[in-house]
This record gives structure tokens, C-alpha cells and sequence, in this order.
């Protein structure tokens, strides 16, 4: 799962040759014995042998994003969207698939630490109810809790209880990727604080102001979902999306015109776009910002225009002006009162910091959060914590802040416990455990249950108590039922509330000095680090620079030779007299006056998994500039650091791989991808039966934003493991389905394309052919199967594939742990060293459904097999079904104009194929 | 025999230098076997040869207790230095086969004093050869089923593939080759019985020659089955590189499909088997006294076969990139290109210089005539034919369909491991077939000399 040393140590040398005498001198012995029992009492619906779906939520910086969880035998194994969920779908992002890891992770903390000895709960009760701690004299004072940004509606009562009985107490929040600047904004232009929610169906103009929007923002798999929505191009009209960034993301490479530019460049461009607004001309303007401008103001009342969270608040404050002027605000984007209390300066971890330094703070409970790793750098947490008499650190790993803690408290999970979560848009999810504690942690409504010493410490009755307010005694069972049963807490979305539009903000103080910036942005898989000790985030590559394991300085091509750096190669970044030594990494369509550092790595306590990998970019970021900052000095450092990455060509080398045009082109030639040479080939082999199911799969690259969801979706579905930097570096990662970027025109501002890429089943499969036992064979249903048992691992087949989706078992990768046992999926064969393994269409989806299906006679529905890849797509770019069914979406998929084979001149006959991708290019361009 | 004899007088050199009897050539053989004492240098190639067979038994045995992941291999280069070492095994066997079947077919004479430690030579080869394939399995404990056998499953291999033809190709190969080999000792097994002076060889070497006591009828069985033999292994020199280049041929692999395969691996089998040769028998002889009986003709005229099938492979080498932009396929023309300027472009060169370039000097007589010079440029020839297989298989690999999977490949410790250890234990194997058995034919040396006094009368 990790780095495995590919060595028998002299432990395991001992346990062997002990396990082959014992074998050797109790031959004739029979398999150990084991009971089996039947359930004395069948828990409600379960059948054995098959999967039951609970609801709940999962939560990213205290938004909830809806979740189904699969749960076998009562063990939880994987992670679906909730389609009841605004913020779901029924899609999921990369992160939430993996947290089903996180849930089994045997790293976890599993017993209550003092002074890192372990403890007791009982002990660690009677530290937190010591009647003599100071703060219990003195109305909390002194009694402070740091937590991240809490939406749960029972927590915030809880805390509103323990601050009514303790007025003095403070309650701190710390969000490392925090969206401050947004409250900040839209105080600036409402008078309020106010969550903005965007339509992005519903805009024909899109401009993102540094917003990733697909990959970040608060509901950004809804978001996702709505802005492929707009892009069909077969409907006719496609919107189209301008993005103004500095370090490429999911959103920029969606974008249909592009625009690098340094951050703090992005509050000059909002400037520039509102001054124009009124019809003034400049033909002197960036071409970029002439479109921008003339498409805005042709699409009033149907535009949209957006920054993001790392962007100051005049930035936001002048698209709330913008879309005011446009007429937007009520059309595409709406606002919502924030669920969260407004934290005022004094709630801040700075106010806590500065508190810590003067003594003030007696008590410290650190609810889920890592100060010691991610606080700003200046703030020296570390220092401040050891004033504190009393500190306690609660959460699921013994991490940074646990280690420097006088007592560390173990978490439950968020599967593991009773809470309740507020999702983007409002609308409330009750958190139902799937499973009790594995490790015996306790969820933060026990911790604040104790600490205020309410009658009933269970979480259960905390967040039952909170909905028995407010659903009324009267229909309070059913409602609680029906609430847990779909996922949502009915009518709970926030309602929009009125604005009127706001006038031009007053200008920022003076834009500074032109000077290198350093951008700092929140991992693609790991967020702010929080989820550093799940393998299955760490290998999976970044969306752009296809890393895995690492971060690096990413740079541009035009920077790089400036410096004459080249990629791994060590450079020393230095700002306000801190310093940090980076390998390079060299990313096309980067801006040139800057350098972007992912957040979430270079932590030193985050269990074998996440621990001493990449540079710690927090080491670097102060409170002053928590997103960019001025003035980076680079120096060119001797040596370099191998980075792991999946993808080394992203050229397509003339190739037809991702085949594009633009929406005229499309309009022009719908089958602008078609070739002749590819439409059916002669064979000497007999054509495929035509009778029973034909699985196939079509994947529009049009909608395909890249965000590699599908990649960790399947990597959980089909027990596939993680096999660590040292193998990803040999080049032997074992993703079933990849997303592949290529890149075309020139390197400075490359146009990227997205392509997934699963097995595809191919009629004429080069790997059936070549196997010397039979062990890649075709399936009656189309579908190229792998026997794993009876796979020798030639190899051959691999070398066949034109595609290259075949992985091979190198070395045991799959460990053989108890709690990741249980993790596994029990449908689907863990394989052993030497066996070449693939994607297979789901068919363990497939078996029990047509089972099913032939017990009632009948054939199967579309949509009612549903592969991994498929289910948590957000922009549904995947369609899969029986291609012999004539009303399947699969099949009219197939028969676009836009379809195609990948390699089709081969004449493999993929099952598997291809949408090709339109853009939405702006006029000027495409004269 | 006249018109070899004719064709040996053109030649200007003899077969066979000085005078020798019948006597004189069986004791010169056989002493080197009952009665020369192992000298220092023969101990030194022992150990040696000994410490990297060792190298190869705890390479294998590492591999086996933990995986082909100690190898280099990867996605896309999955097969590597394994395979490599197992084609250019194979290959070096045939220049043996060839010797000892076609050229005895052929009646040429000169095969006589090389052709026993050819044979050696091709059955060590063969057996190197065929351990690699199983080395290369994820699970080489399951190599059998890539053998049909009768089980309760009714599993069969799966016939269309030439991984399957290959375990058939191979098995026959050394099935074929031992008998052949054993046939034509079995004369000089029982010369060594018979002069036996210690109890151990007298009954190994007696046992060995099962029951041979030179009786007319049995000379004339021999002849037979010799000849019979001989027949049966004349085709597998064409048909065992045939099949072992459809492992790659027909695979649809930019660099491997190509219909030019199989007389282009043949003609390389032979180019390396005959360099082996050679690179065996110029110690040989220097270090045995054996000059008499391997004499600079014999080197001359390996040399020439070497000339000849370098010419044929430099011919292969032309075609195959002629095809490859002729075709107009842009995959087959990039897969060249990128052999000639990508990341495995020394390679190529290396192997063109080598294989295209170097045997040229074989043209002059002077080069024919030196030994030392035709050892080099054997060995160069060696270096380069397994640099070949190597280009063929990695470079082809590396660069395939898609650029997304484009990968590289680079050799571990353990890669390096396997291909000297194999080499080792070849060496090992070689040694002790000198220390054990003639190197050179007794009976047909007798029968050479009978011959040729006869002409010379």
C-alpha cells in the first residue's frame, strides 16, 4: 500500500521458516475451525450477501456534501452521491470517495493520549470536569476552543449553550482554506455578510476571476453538473466560460478562453471589465478583455461573473457590482444568509494566538483542526501553545497538534457518529453512524456534552434534541425517519434573500509594485492537508501536473528558463525572510510573474501515508497574505528531488487522441470526428452476436472536467491498491481508469484536454489473442475479462494494448490488514502479486442486476447497472448500457455526430468510445 | 568425399595441421578429459563462473520470494531484460544446430572438429533460453499451464497465442539437440571407458555409453540414426527463431508487427551463434593446445557464415525501416525515428556499429586469419545482437500508441543480475563439459584423418 521494501527482513525470515516447520511437522492437519452463526436477530432489511445504502453527509470545511454509503454486512465500503442532495446529484468529488479510507485507516488514533502516554477516557473525563480548573470560577475565563468552521446546526447550539453558560469562554474558528474574503465582499456590497449561489445553467457568459468553481467552491460537483448542463452542443447553444487565473485549474482548462495573469493582476482585470461596462471602447485593451466585455454586455440578465475565495474582497465586492450592473443578481446568482455565525476578528486563530502569547488562555480544546501544521506562519503557534496550561487536541489522527497537546482525544469519524451538516445552499443532512467507533473515538457533541456537563453526553440525543425543537414533538418521529431515509432534512435550502444592486466599490489602496508572487492554493487531492493520510488521495495524480505523493513549486516554462531550472530541480523561495527549499515543476499556461504552492503536504505527523512528503507551503504563509503574496525572491539551490509523476508526454504528437472544434466548426461539420478509414474494418474474425445485453460506454469529452473522481470511484469499487511513490516513479501505479492530459498550440498558453481512459472492451480484443492460458477472454455480454485465477502474468497482453489500461501486480500491493480488509468491496477478487488486472465495466454491478433481472423474466432497464466511473461522474460525461437496447442513452450516445473510436484505424472495435469535445470560442478567435 | 576434398585443397588450409594417427588423435582428445590435471587458469574460470551461478540462484530466489518487481519492468515496458536474455539464449544455440545438422548434411567436413562443443554450446544455450520465460511469470509456479496437459478442468492453453507455440518450439529444440548431442558422444564415451583408469569414470563413462563396443552393425545404427538426427534438427534451426520472433510479430506493437520477422530472427540467431562460436572456440583451442585440430581455417570459415548472416540482419535492419515509412503508418515511422533519436538512440547506433558495421572487417584476409581480431569482433557481435533484442523489445514498448503511456525503462540491479548469473552458470555448465567430456569428436577425427591421409596419398 505504501512504499513496500520488496525484502524479507529477518523477522519475516523467522516467520516463515517457523511457519514451514510447523506446516512440515502437521501434515495431515485440518483447516482451522470456524463458526459461523446466524444472526439471532436479522437487523431490519438487511439480506446477507447484499449491500444496504444509508444516507448521510460528509463534510468538507463544514459544507456537507450528500453521500449514500454502501455498507456490507455492516461495514461500510464505499461512498456514493445522494441524488436527493443539492450539492450531490448523485455525484461526488475525488476527496469524498476517499474518506471511506480514511473511516478504516488502522492509523488512526485509537486511545486517549497524556502527555502522549495512553489513558483513559475516565481520566481524560476527569481532566476536562476538574472542578478546580480556573476557568470553571471565572465564567470560561480562560477556557477557549479552536475548531474549524462549524455549520452543524446541533454544534452550533451546543456551543451557543456552553458560551450562555460560560460567557466568558471564546470560541475560536480556523479554516485553512477558509472563504473569508467572500463574507468580506459581500459586506462591502450588501452592508452583510451572504453566501453567494450561482446558476451556472442558467448563464450564457461565464467569467471566473480566479474561481475554480469545478474544483473548489463550496458545491462545486452541483456546480459542475450545471455548467456541463449549459454546454451541450448538441442543444445548439453552449455557454461559454472566460477565466482569468494564474496557476491552471480544473475550471481554466474548461475555460473557452483563457487568460494567465499573476493574482494580483485579477483585481485590475475586475476593474477594467466594471469601468467598461458602459459602452466605452477601447481597442487598445488585452483582446482577452475586449471579448470578455462585448460578450457581457450582449448577455445581460444571462452572464455571470465570479471571483474566487483567494481573491480580496474589493475583488469580490466589484463582481457583485458587475453582475448588479448586468443585471444578474436573481438570474445566476443568488445569496443566502451564511449558515455559520459570522466570526468577527476577535474569533480568529490570530485573536487566539495573541491571547495564547499574553497567558490569557488557561484551557485549550482544539476540536478537529491542526494548528501546529496549518496556522500562519507568523502567528508561531507552536511557541504560544506551550503557555497554555491545559491543552487538548481532538481529532482522528495524533498529528502535529495532537504530539504538541497535553492530551489528545480520539474522534470519531464522521461515519461513525450522529451529527448533523448544513450543505452550500442551506439545506440541511442528519450524519448517521454506519458503524460504531472502530477505534473508540468520541465525536465532538460527546466532547461539548461533557465539558458543559449536560445530562446526556450521547451525540445521538444532542442532534435528536436539536431536530425534536425543530420538527415539533407532534410528527417528530416520521419526519426524523423520512429526514435519514432520503439524505436531506426536507425545506431546510435557505431561502435567497433580497438584494438590491450595489454601486461601484471604492478602488483598493494602490495595486503594489510589480514584483514576483507566490500563490498559495489548496491541494487538488489532499485540500489543506487534512486528508494527507489517505493513499488513495495521494496517488492519485493531480489534475494538471499529473503528481502523485508530492507537491512542488509550480512554475512556468518561461520562469523555469529564467532561472535555468529544470523540473525536480531544487529552488530556494524566500518572502518576508522566510525560507523554503522546493523541487520545480514546470506547468504549462502558468503565469510567468508567479509561483504556485499547493497547500497540504510537508507534514511530519500524518502516519506512514502522509507523512515527510512535498514541502510544507504553510511554512511560507502568513495572516497577512493568506492566498498571494508580494515580493518572492527565487535562488537556484544544487540538487534535485525525484517527483512521481504518471503522465510524461502530454503532446498528442499529431495523433487524433482527443479529437475538438469549436462550436462553428461543429455547427459547420457535426461529424467533424468521423473518418472514414474507421468506419467498419474487414475482418476475418465472425461478427459479435447480436442477442442478450452488449455492454458499451461512451464518454463525452465535451463534459469531462478532468477532476479524477472516477479514478478514485473505481479504485474504491474494485479493491484496486495504492502501491507508493517509489512504484508510481517505475511507472507502476494500478488506476483502472486514468484521466489523460494532452496539450496543444503553443506552451505558454496551451489549450488542455481531458480524457478518461478504461478498458475498452474492444470486439476485437489484441489482449484475447495473445494470452497463452486463456486468462483475458471475451465475456457473451461483450465484456473482456480478466480470470485472475488463472492469469500466469506473461505480461503480453499489456504489451497488446494499444491503450495501455492493463495493470500488472508487480509486487503484493494489496496489504493484508485487518481493517482494510473489511474496507474491501466483497463482490470483487483482491489480487495477488503476478496478475494483470483491468477495468471490467463494473461486472460485479452487472452479475446481480441481470440476476435479478432474469429471476422476473425480464430484461434489464437502462440506467439500472450503473458502473463506479459512472455514478460519481459530476458532468455525467459517462454513459454506460446495452448498446443492443434501442432506447438506451448509451446507444444514442453512440450515434452522435460527435462520436468516435480512440485508435479506431486499428480496427479493435472498442465497446468503449469517444464524444469528441466542441469549444466555445469567442468570435475574434475563430476569425 | 572428392569434392569436399577438392574444396578443402582450394581452400589452402588443412583440416587437420600435423601428422596424427589414430592413436595420436585419441590421445590428445582424451587425455585433456582422464589425464591433464586442471591447471590455475581453469580453477580461476571455475570459481569465477561458480560465484555468478551463485549470483543467479539468489537472483532467482529473490525473485521468486518477492516478485518481477524487482526488475526495471513497468507499464508499458513490461517485458525487458528477461526476455531479451531469453531470445539471445536461444538465438546463440543455433549456430550449433546448424553446424552439427546442416553442415553434416551438407558434407562439410570442417563441422567435424567444431561441432561437439557447438552442440554444447546450443544445449547450455537452449537451457538459459528456457529458464528465462519462467522467470519472467508474475507466477512462474503456474508456468505449466501454459503446457497442455489433460486436467479435471478441461483447460487448454489458448492456441492462437505464440507463447504456446514458443513452450512447443523450445521444448522440441532441446528435446532434439540433447538426443543429437548424446547420439554422437556415445563412440567417444566408451573410447573414455575403455581408457578409464579410476573406478568413477569407468563406471560413469560405462554406464554413459550404454553398452557401445564399436561392432560394425553398431557403427552402421549410429550412422543412421546420426544422419536421422541430423534431418530431424535441420528444420528447427529455421523453424524455433521463426516462432520465438511471432511472439512478437504478432503482436499489433509498432516495431514488433511486421511480416519480416521470421527470417530476419533466423539470420540474427545465426549471427549470434556464430560469434558465440567463435568466442568460444578461440580460447578453446589457445588454452587446450587444440590448434591442430581447430585451425585457422575453421576460424576463416565461421568468420565467413558470421559475414554472411550480418549481411542478412544489415539487409533486415534496411527493410525494416524502409516498410516502416513506405507503409505510411505514422505510428511504424515515429517508432523508428524514435529508435534513431529518442531516448534509446545510443542503442540503435550501438547496435548498427556492432552488428552492421564491425563484421565488414571480416572481408579482409587478414582479420580472417588473426584469431585475436576475429575473438573481438565476435564478442562485439555478441554485445550487439543482445543489444538488438534489446532495441526490438524496449524501444518498440516504450513509445507505443498513445504518448499518456509513454514510460521508460531502466534496469535494476537485479536485471543486470539475472543476465550475468545466466551467463554464469552457462560458463559453468561449459567448463565443466570441458573438464568432462572430449570437446572435439574422437571418432569423427579419426575418421577425418583416415580421409585425408588418403588424399594426401
Amino acid at each position: 500500500m505504501f512504499d513496500l521494501p520488496p525484502v524479507i527482513d529477518r523477522r519475516e525470515c523467522m516467520k516463515l521458516m517457523g511457519a514451514a516447520l510447523a506446516l512440515g511437522s502437521s501434515s495431515c492437519a485440518r483447516p482451522p475451525l470456524e463458526q459461523m452463526v446466524p444472526y439471532l436477530s436479522t437487523p431490519e432489511g438487511m439480506v446477507p450477501g447484499e449491500p444496504l445504502f444509508f444516507a448521510t453527509a460528509l463534510t468538507r470545511a463544514g459544507y456537507a456534501h450528500g453521500v449514500l454509503i454502501e455498507s456490507n454486512s455492516g461495514r461500510p465500503t464505499k461512498i456514493e452521491g445522494n441524488p436527493a442532495h443539492p450539492a450531490s446529484l448523485g455525484a461526488t468529488g475525488a476527496i469524498e470517495q476517499g474518506r471511506i479510507l480514511e473511516l478504516w485507516d488502522p492509523e488512526r488514533s485509537r486511545a486517549p493520549l497524556d502527555r502522549g502516554q495512553i489513558s483513559s477516557w475516565a481520566s481524560f473525563n476527569a481532566t476536562l470536569l476538574d472542578p478546580a480548573a480556573p476557568w470553571r470560577r471565572s465564567e470560561g475565563e480562560g477556557l477557549r476552543i479552536l475548531s474549524g468552521r462549524v455549520s452543524s446546526p446541533t454544534l452550533l447550539a451546543q456551543r451557543q449553550r456552553l458560551l450562555e453558560r460560560y460567557p466568558h469562554a471564546r470560541w475560536h474558528e480556523h479554516e485553512p482554506a477558509g472563504r473569508e474574503s467572500v463574507y468580506a465582499g459581500t459586506q462591502i456590497a450588501f452592508g452583510r455578510p451572504l453566501e453567494p449561489l450561482f446558476h451556472f445553467d442558467r448563464a450564457a457568459i461565464i467569467v471566473s476571476l480566479d474561481a475554480d468553481f469545478l474544483a473548489e467552491e463550496p458545491g462545486q460537483v452541483r456546480y459542475a453538473r450545471e455548467f456541463a448542463a449549459g454546454r451541450r452542443p448538441e442543444r445548439g447553444t453552449m455557454s461559454r466560460l472566460y477565466v482569468a487565473e494564474c496557476m491552471p485549474s480544473l475550471t481554466g482548462v474548461a475555460a473557452d478562453e483563457r487568460m494567465p495573469c499573476r493574482p494580483s493582476e485579477v483585481a485590475t482585470i475586475a476593474q477594467q471589465i466594471a469601468a467598461r461596462l458602459d459602452g466605452s471602447t477601447d481597442d487598445r485593451a488585452h483582446p482577452w478583455l475586449r471579448a470578455v466585455v462585448a460578450d457581457l454586455r450582449a448577455n445581460r440578465g444571462r452572464s455571470l461573473v465570479l471571483a474566487g475565495a483567494g481573491q480580496p474582497a474589493h475583488v469580490h465586492a466589484l463582481t457583485h457590482y458587475i453582475n448588479g450592473a448586468l443585471g444578474n443578481l436573481g438570474s445566476t446568482v443568488e445569496f443566502i444568509a451564511p449558515g455559520v455565525q459570522a466570526s468577527s476578528e476577535d474569533e480568529s486563530i490570530a485573536a487566539l494566538a495573541r491571547d495564547m502569547h499574553l497567558g490569557r488562555v488557561d484551557t485549550l480544546l482544539i476540536l478537529d483542526s491542526n494548528p501546529l501544521y496549518d496556522a500562519p506562519a507568523d502567528l508561531e503557534f507552536a511557541s504560544v501553545l506551550e503557555r497554555v496550561r491545559l491543552s487538548v487536541h481532538h481529532g482522528l489522527y495524533v498529528d502535529e497538534t495532537a504530539q504538541a497537546c497535553r492530551w489528545h482525544a480520539p474522534a470519531a469519524h464522521e461515519l461513525e457518529a450522529w451529527s448533523d451538516a448544513r450543505a452550500f445552499d442551506g439545506t440541511i443532512t442528519l450524519q448517521q453512524p454506519l458503524i460504531a467507533p472502530l477505534y473508540g473515538g468520541r465525536s465532538a457533541h460527546e466532547l461539548l456534552g461533557l465539558l458543559s456537563e449536560e445530562r446526556s453526553m450521547s451525540a445521538h440525543d444532542a442532534v435528536r434534541a436539536t431536530w425534536l425543537q425543530r420538527f415539533g414533538a407532534a410528527d417528530f418521529a416520521e419526519r426524523w425517519r423520512a429526514a435519514l431515509r432520503l439524505g436531506v432534512v426536507e425545506g431546510t435550502a435557505a431561502r435567497a434573500e433580497l438584494v438590491s444592486a450595489p454601486t461601484l466599490p471604492p478602488p483598493p489602496d494602490a495595486a503594489p509594485a510589480d514584483s514576483l508572487e507566490l500563490l498559495f492554493r489548496p491541494d487538488p487531492t489532499l485540500w489543506d492537508g487534512r486528508y494527507a493520510p489517505i493513499a488513495w488521495l495521494q496517488e492519485l495524480p493531480k489534475p494538471l501536473t499529473q503528481l502523485t505523493w508530492d507537491n512542488a513549486a509550480l512554475i512556468s516554462a518561461q520562469l523555469a528558463a529564467q532561472l535555468g531550472v529544470r523540473n525536480e530541480e531544487l529552488i530556494e523561495l524566500s518572502i518576508g525572510g522566510r525560507r523554503l527549499a522546493a523541487p520545480v515543476w514546470i506547468v504549462p499556461g502558468h503565469a510567468p510573474g508567479a509561483v504556485t504552492l499547493h497547500l497540504g503536504y510537508g507534514r511530519t505527523r500524518a502516519g506512514p501515508v502522509g507523512s515527510n512528503r512535498g514541502i510544507n507551503a504553510y511554512a511560507l504563509r502568513t495572516s497577512g497574505a493568506p492566498w498571494y503574496a508580494h515580493g518572492l525572491s527565487l535562488r537556484k539551490l544544487p540538487g534535485r528531488r525525484s517527483l512521481a509523476t504518471v503522465q510524461h508526454h502530454h503532446r498528442m504528437e499529431g495523433r487524433e487522441i482527443v479529437r475538438s472544434a469549436t462550436l462553428a466548426t461543429f455547427r459547420e461539420r457535426p461529424d467533424f470526428a468521423q473518418r472514414e478509414s474507421e468506419r467498419q474494418q474487414p475482418s476475418l474474425y465472425p461478427p459479435f452476436p447480436a442477442t442478450g445485453y452488449a455492454w458499451g460506454m461512451s464518454i463525452d469529452l465535451s463534459a469531462c472536467i478532468g477532476c479524477g473522481a472516477c479514478t478514485i470511484a473505481c479504485q474504491a469499487e474494485n479493491n484496486i491498491p495504492t502501491v507508493g511513490k517509489e512504484e508510481v516513479l517505475r511507472g507502476r501505479e494500478m488506476h483502472w481508469i486514468r484521466v489523460d492530459r494532452y496539450e496543444e498550440s503553443d506552451a505558454a498558453a496551451p489549450r488542455s484536454h481531458f480524457q478518461p481512459v478504461p478498458c475498452m472492451q474492444c470486439e476485437h480484443a489484441p489482449c484475447e489473442l495473445v494470452c497463452p492460458v486463456e486468462a483475458s477472454v471475451h465475456d457473451t455480454e461483450g465484456i473482456n475479462v480478466q480470470v485472475y485465477n488463472r492469469c500466469v502474468g506473461t505480461r503480453f497482453c499489456s504489451n497488446n494494448c494499444p491503450y495501455k489500461v492493463r495493470r500488472f501486480n508487480f509486487f503484493q500491493y494489496s496489504r493484508d490488514e485487518p481493517h482494510l480488509n473489511a474496507q474491501r468491496n466483497p463482490q470483487v477478487t483482491v489480487r495477488m502479486r503476478g496478475v494483470m488486472e483491468k477495468c471490467n465495466y463494473c461486472l460485479q454491478r452487472i452479475i446481480p442486476a441481470r440476476i435479478s433481472a432474469d429471476r422476473d423474466k425480464r430484461r434489464l432497464h437502462d440506467g439500472e447497472v450503473v458502473t463506479a466511473c459512472q455514478a460519481v461522474c459530476p458532468t455525467q460525461a459517462i454513459v454506460f448500457g446495452d448498446l443492443n437496447d434501442p432506447a438506451s442513452a448509451v446507444r444514442a450516445a453512440k450515434a452522435s455526430a460527435r462520436s468516435y473510436a480512440l485508435l479506431g484505424e486499428l480496427n479493435t472495435r472498442p465497446r468503449t468510445t469517444y464524444l469528441a469535445k466542441v469549444v466555445n470560442e469567442p468570435q475574434e478567435r475563430e476569425a | 568425399m572428392s569434392d569436399a576434398s577438392q574444396a578443402m585443397t582450394a581452400a589452402g588450409s588443412p583440416l587437420l595441421r600435423g601428422a596424427y594417427t589414430y592413436a595420436s588423435i585419441t590421445d590428445k582428445i582424451a587425455d585433456l578429459v582422464l589425464a591433464r590435471r586442471s591447471g590455475r587458469a581453469f580453477w580461476t574460470a571455475l570459481l569465477i563462473a561458480g560465484a555468478f551461478t551463485l549470483l543467479f540462484i539468489v537472483a532467482v530466489s529473490y525473485l521468486f520470494a518477492t516478485g518481477v518487481g524487482i526488475w526495471g519492468v513497468n507499464e508499458p515496458v513490461a517485458w525487458a531484460f528477461a526476455i531479451t536474455n531469453f531470445v539471445w539464449w536461444v538465438g546463440i544455440g543455433h549456430a550449433g544446430t546448424f553446424i552439427s545438422a546442416i553442415l553434416l548434411l551438407l558434407r562439410q567436413q570442417w563441422r567435424t572438429s567444431i561441432n561437439r562443443f557447438a552442440e554444447a554450446m546450443t544445449i547450455f544455450a537452449v537451457a538459459m533460453a528456457g529458464v528465462m520465460p519462467i522467470l519472467h511469470l508474475g507466477r512462474p509456479w503456474f508456468f505449466y499451464w501454459l503446457v497442455p496437459y489433460p486436467n479435471v478442468m478441461h483447460l487448454w492453453p489458448q492456441w492462437r497465442s505464440p507463447l504456446v507455440w514458443d513452450i512447443f518450439a523450445i521444448a522440441t529444440y532441446i528435446i532434439v539437440s540433447i538426443l543429437f548431442w548424446y547420439a554422437g558422444l556415445l563412440p567417444d564415451l566408451a573410447t573414455l571407458r575403455d581408457r578409464a583408469r579410476r573406478r568413477w569414470q569407468q563406471v560413469g563413462y560405462g554406464l554413459l555409453a550404454l553398452g557401445w563396443r564399436g561392432d560394425a552393425r553398431h557403427w552402421q545404427r549410429y550412422d543412421t540414426t546420426y544422419l536421422l538426427l541430423a534431418g530431424l534438427a535441420t528444420p528447427l534451426v529455421i523453424s524455433v527463431h521463426s516462432v520465438v520472433s511471432l511472439d512478437f510479430s504478432i503482436a499489433n506493437l509498432p516495431g514488433w508487427h511486421s511480416t519480416i520477422f521470421p527470417p530476419y530472427f533466423v539470420a540474427g540467431a545465426l549471427f549470434s551463434g556464430f560469434a558465440m562460436a567463435l568466442t568460444l572456440a578461440i580460447p578453446l583451442r589457445a588454452i587446450f593446445g587444440l590448434q591442430d585440430f581447430i585451425t585457422p581455417r575453421h576460424l576463416a570459415n565461421m568468420a565467413k557464415l558470421l559475414l554472411a548472416c550480418g549481411l542478412v540482419v544489415s539487409y533486415s535492419y534496411a527493410v525494416e525501416i524502409f516498410t516502416a515509412f513506405y507503409s505510411g503508418d505514422r505510428f511504424e515511422s515515429a517508432m523508428v525515428i524514435d529508435r534513431m533519436r529518442g531516448d534509446y538512440a545510443w542503442i540503435y547506433w550501438l547496435v548498427i556499429c556492432c552488428n552492421v558495421l564491425v563484421p565488414q572487417l571480416v572481408w579482409l584476409r587478414a582479420i580472417r586469419s588473426s584469431p585475436l581480431a576475429l575473438f573481438v569482433i565476435a564478442a562485439l557481435v555478441n554485445v550487439g545482437m543482445w543489444l538488438e533484442r534489446f532495441m526490438i523489445i524496449v524501444t518498440s514498448l516504450h513509445r507505443d500508441f498513445l504518448p499518456s503511456s509513454w514510460g521508460h525503462f531502466t534496469p535494476t540491479f537485479w536485471d543486470w543480475a539475472t543476465l550475468a548469473g545466466s551467463l554464469g552458470t552457462f560458463a559453468l555448465l561449459f567448463l565443466l563439459f570441458v573438464r568432462f567430456l572430449p570437446v572435439i569428436s574422437m571418432s569423427e577425427m579419426r575418421r577425418l584423418n583416415e580421409e585425408s591421409r588418403g588424399i594426401d596419398r
